[in-house]
């Protein structure tokens, strides 16, 4: 049966607090989830007062200013801090998003909440495993297939009105946001690829220039690969890139009935 | 490749392939519940016009051959629907080996079942026995 409690090992526990050094006149708390896989201990949610007088912003320039001034064992991916790298991706106040765009002053609870992506094995603190996610992606074969050769003097040409069809789906960035806000995700990721990938993979199907548009669906044909999505649109609310993944899985399940000639 | 039984990633990802199936049971399911709305709304009227009559009365209304088919129809529908929604809600939660497998046959012999009984009583009433 799919699992609605959490094993003991991985009940979280009150953590450490520690407090905004004194003349902090602006404070605002974060609770972050903690979890070493080498101490042996519980996963545990760490409490840090931060003088906003003198942070950034973002959720992000909090957890870089922790990182750097109060706590160096806070551990969390970040690259590109202006939301096109997607490597910051966390559950921040409740929603998955990036901690680089988020701006504290838009949390809305007095104690921003700070957590992995959900129902992920975590590598450490906020880091998750998106070893799997990884390999969905790469299983959908995310290049342009085709059989005739490119003309040997220009490119594949693309009317107007075709590269149209691509904008709201190669804006993606692979943050697994939605992925990992999705429940069917969450009890068959095993076996369904999830939003993220699912508009991956219709950015090749709708593309114009790719020619493996039958065998592409032939792929996603399947009850669990495809059909595990319905349409409970946490994929669309919680991106953060504003996108629509439900309607691109919709646009697919349309061509199946379609090119059954139905 | 750090999985016990040293498979690549996207070996566990592909599994056995894709089923090149599912779009069937999608549209069924669409087919049915369109078909369920106007059967639905119908079925609601018919059943409160039945409150007031007495059995003889309501024996009456359903034998009329209107009211039987859209009764056998409206009954075929629900259970055709809810097996297929049944299905998936167990395809989504269950997943322990023997009792997903005994649950699915039990959903889908009840659902016949269910759909024949209800089928043999409008039958028996319109054909007046």
């Amino acid at each position: 049966m799919a699992e609605f409690t959490l094993p003991k090992n991985s009940q979280v526990q009150k953590g450490k607090h520690f407090p905004a050094p004194a003349g902090a006149s602006k404070v605002r708390t974060f609770k972050i989830y903690r979890w070493n896989p080498d101490d042996g201990q519980n996963p545990r949610v760490d409490t840090y007062d931060v003088d906003m007088a003198t942070c950034g912003p973002m959720v992000l320039d909090a957890l870089i200013k922790i990182k750097n001034e109060i706590d160096p064992t806070l551990t969390f991916r970040r690259s590109c801090r202006e939301g096109i790298c997607g490597s910051c991706a966390m559950n921040i106040d409740g929603t998955n998003t990036l901690a680089c765009t988020k701006a504290i002053a838009d949390c809305g609870t007095k104690d921003v909440a700070v957590y992995p992506l959900p129902a992920m094995s975590v590598v450490k603190d906020l880091v998750p495993d998106l070893t799997h996610f990884y390999a969905q992606y790469a299983s959908i074969k995310p290049w342009i297939r085709t059989q005739s050769a490119p003309p040997p003097d220009a490119e594949r040409l693309q009317s107007k009105e075709d590269r149209a069809k691509l904008d709201g789906l190669y804006e993606c960035i692979l943050c697994a946001c939605c992925s990992t806000s999705c429940p069917s995700y969450w009890w068959n990721g095993d076996r369904y690829l999830g939003p993220a990938i699912l508009l991956q993979a219709y950015r090749w199907i709708i593309d114009s220039r790719d020619e493996d548009t039958g065998a592409r669906l032939d792929d996603l044909e399947d009850p669990f690969r495809l059909y595990r999505c319905h349409t409970i649109l946490n994929c669309a609310r919680t991106c953060p890139k504003g996108l629509n993944p439900a309607k691109a899985i919709a646009e697919i399940k349309k061509l199946m009935v379609l090119r059954q000639g139905a | 490749m750090n999985d016990k039984h040293l498979r690549t990633p996207l070996k566990n990802v592909r599994g056995l392939g894709a089923a090149r199936s599912g779009t069937h049971h999608f549209t069924v399911q669409r087919i049915t519940a369109v078909a369920l709305v106007p059967l639905a709304l119908w079925f609601v009227w018919f059943a409160l016009s039945l409150i007031h009559l007495d059995y003889a009365g309501a024996h009456a209304l359903v034998a009329r051959p209107f009211n039987a088919v859209l009764l056998i129809a409206f009954v075929l529908s629900v259970f055709w629907h809810a097996q297929l929604g049944l299905q998936v809600v167990i395809e989504d939660y269950v997943h322990t080996p023997g009792l997903e497998i005994v649950s699915q046959l039990a959903v889908k012999f009840l659902c016949v079942l269910g759909a024949l009984a209800c089928v043999l009583a409008v039958v028996r009433i319109a054909l007046g026995s």
